[in-house]
């Protein structure tokens, strides 16, 4: 595990060696602040709270996750470099590991770049600290499980475009699960039983998220995204050694 | 120092590399010709540990590349062909994370092999350029320094030579015979010359498999003294 730190610092650098993070970053607080107040009726709502700015994070993340993560893997295979990489004294799963974190680290700085969010409600008002503070920790956790999976997909191809496509439909999959239209549509419309409705939802990154935008953090959910990252990144390292 | 034994290598339907045999002492220059296609690189790559051979061994230092490619990727300097590189990164950080990796975490430990490979390959005047813009010829040198960082007892250079000019090509052939002494060298080219100018050794492939192991003398010898590249043209054409 001694060489996951070189490679972390490269690849986290390497987003800020091009012009990716600025784009990145400027876009991705934009469109999430704009929803919240736009869409979220931050201001309207008369809340001291960043209830309205987390409630878009899960469908915000699809394009943007996906965006960040489909060079991880793709982008080597396209230039060659992996050759380089693999040739060096590392092993695949600190390969794997080392750019992972970096790139989920680049996504935690994205969400918390919104802290004057927090700022302007703590001057408007008295929020909870509590729930903030877990709402942030449930983004995070669920941009790690996200990226797990677009870290994966870019893992089966050299071609960036297919892993972003890919990427997008299974984390909108994922979300779509627990959207309470998706979910009275299968038990009402449907008329699925509710423990079916409950299985199929507890598969969905939303029902998970919830908690956490609530002010709770379950062992459960953080479990639920943990263990989606780490498996999504074994099967990463078995496609990288096939 | 490398010895390699049976080696095959299928891509799905394909044998690119079909039981090559070979081994190569301290000191020797190998040099590893054939056609296009004919499984050069392949073999480099498996035993660089970069590709998992299908059957066979090869053994590095006396380390499996299969069973322990750590160890033996610790012992390699390898430019693979074409010197990929991250793009993004100027010269100096790219040599520099390749010293991290290589165990020089410091600046007190990198500083001096940065430098010292810089000096090597006469990078100095594009240290501070990004990848991306360099010439072929300095991003082949990039390549190269990146392979002599960690003054490795092997170095597997695939066309080291390549996209040179003739005084680039005659400096970096110098370079290789002056660390050959104390080093394990296989280079592949297609250049007929530079085996002769440098080579110790010379192995062709062709089709996956060694149809010449000798020296390039021995091999003149034995076709009554004709050219190498009538003697290559002769043993490889049926690849045509």
């Amino acid at each position: 595990m001694s060489q996951i730190p070189p490679i972390f610092k490269r690849e986290f650098l390497s987003y800020f060696r091009s012009p990716v993070a600025y784009v990145f970053l400027i876009v991705f607080l934009m469109a999430s602040v704009g929803c919240a107040f736009f869409l979220g009726g931050f201001f309207n709502a008369n809340i001291a709270g960043l209830e309205s700015y987390f409630t878009f994070l899960p469908w915000l993340f699809i394009p943007f996750v996906a965006a960040a993560g489909m060079r991880l893997w793709s982008e080597e295979k396209r230039s060659g470099t992996i050759e380089l990489l693999f040739t060096l004294p590392v092993t695949t799963l600190e390969a794997v590991l080392g750019k992972f974190l970096a790139a989920w680290a680049f996504l935690c700085l994205a969400v918390l770049l919104s802290f004057p969010m927090a700022l302007t409600v703590a001057y408007l008002g008295s929020p909870d600290w509590g729930v903030i503070g877990s709402s942030y920790l449930g983004s995070m956790l669920m941009a790690g499980a996200f990226l797990g999976i677009c870290s994966l997909t870019s893992a089966f191809t050299k071609n960036q475009v297919i892993s972003f496509v890919i990427s997008v439909f299974v984390c909108f999959l994922l979300v779509l699960l627990g959207w309470s239209v998706f979910t009275d549509f299968l038990g009402g419309y449907l008329a699925l039983p509710a423990w079916l409705v409950d299985v199929v939802s507890n598969f969905s990154f939303k029902t998970h998220f919830e908690a956490f935008a609530k002010g709770i953090i379950d062992p459960k959910d953080v479990m639920f995204f943990l263990s989606l990252a780490g498996f999504c990144l074994c099967l990463n390292v078995l496609a990288l050694e096939r | 120092m490398i010895e390699v034994k049976g080696l095959v290598k299928n891509y799905g339907a394909l044998r690119a590399v079909d039981g090559v045999s070979f081994t190569v002492k301290r000191g020797d220059i190998l040099g590893f010709l054939g056609p296009n296609g004919a499984g050069k690189s392949t073999t480099m790559k498996v035993i660089t540990g970069f590709l998992r051979p299908t059957a066979g061994v090869a053994l590095v230092g006396g380390h499996d590349v299969t069973a322990e490619p750590v160890a033996v990727k610790r012992l390699v300097g390898y430019l693979p062909e074409n010197a990929p590189a991250y793009p993004e990164m100027t010269v100096e950080e790219f040599l520099g994370f390749v010293a991290e990796t290589r165990g020089f975490r410091t600046a007190a430990q990198k500083q001096p092999r940065v430098e010292r490979v810089i000096g090597l390959c006469h990078l100095e005047p594009v240290r501070r350029q990004s990848i991306e813009t360099l010439s072929k010829g300095y991003k082949q040198r990039v390549g190269f320094a990146q392979a002599l960082l960690h003054d490795p007892p092997v170095l597997v250079l695939d066309e080291p030579t390549d996209g040179l000019d003739p005084n680039q090509k005659y400096e970096v052939r110098n370079l290789i015979k002056q660390m050959a002494a104390e080093k394990t060298v296989i280079l592949s080219t297609h250049i007929l010359e530079e085996v002769e100018a440098i080579c110790t050794r010379m192995i062709i492939i062709s089709r996956g498999r060694v149809v010449v192991d000798d020296t390039p003398e021995g091999l003149r010898a034995r076709h009554g003294g004709a050219r190498l590249d009538e003697v290559f043209r002769t043993l490889t054409q049926t690849d045509q």
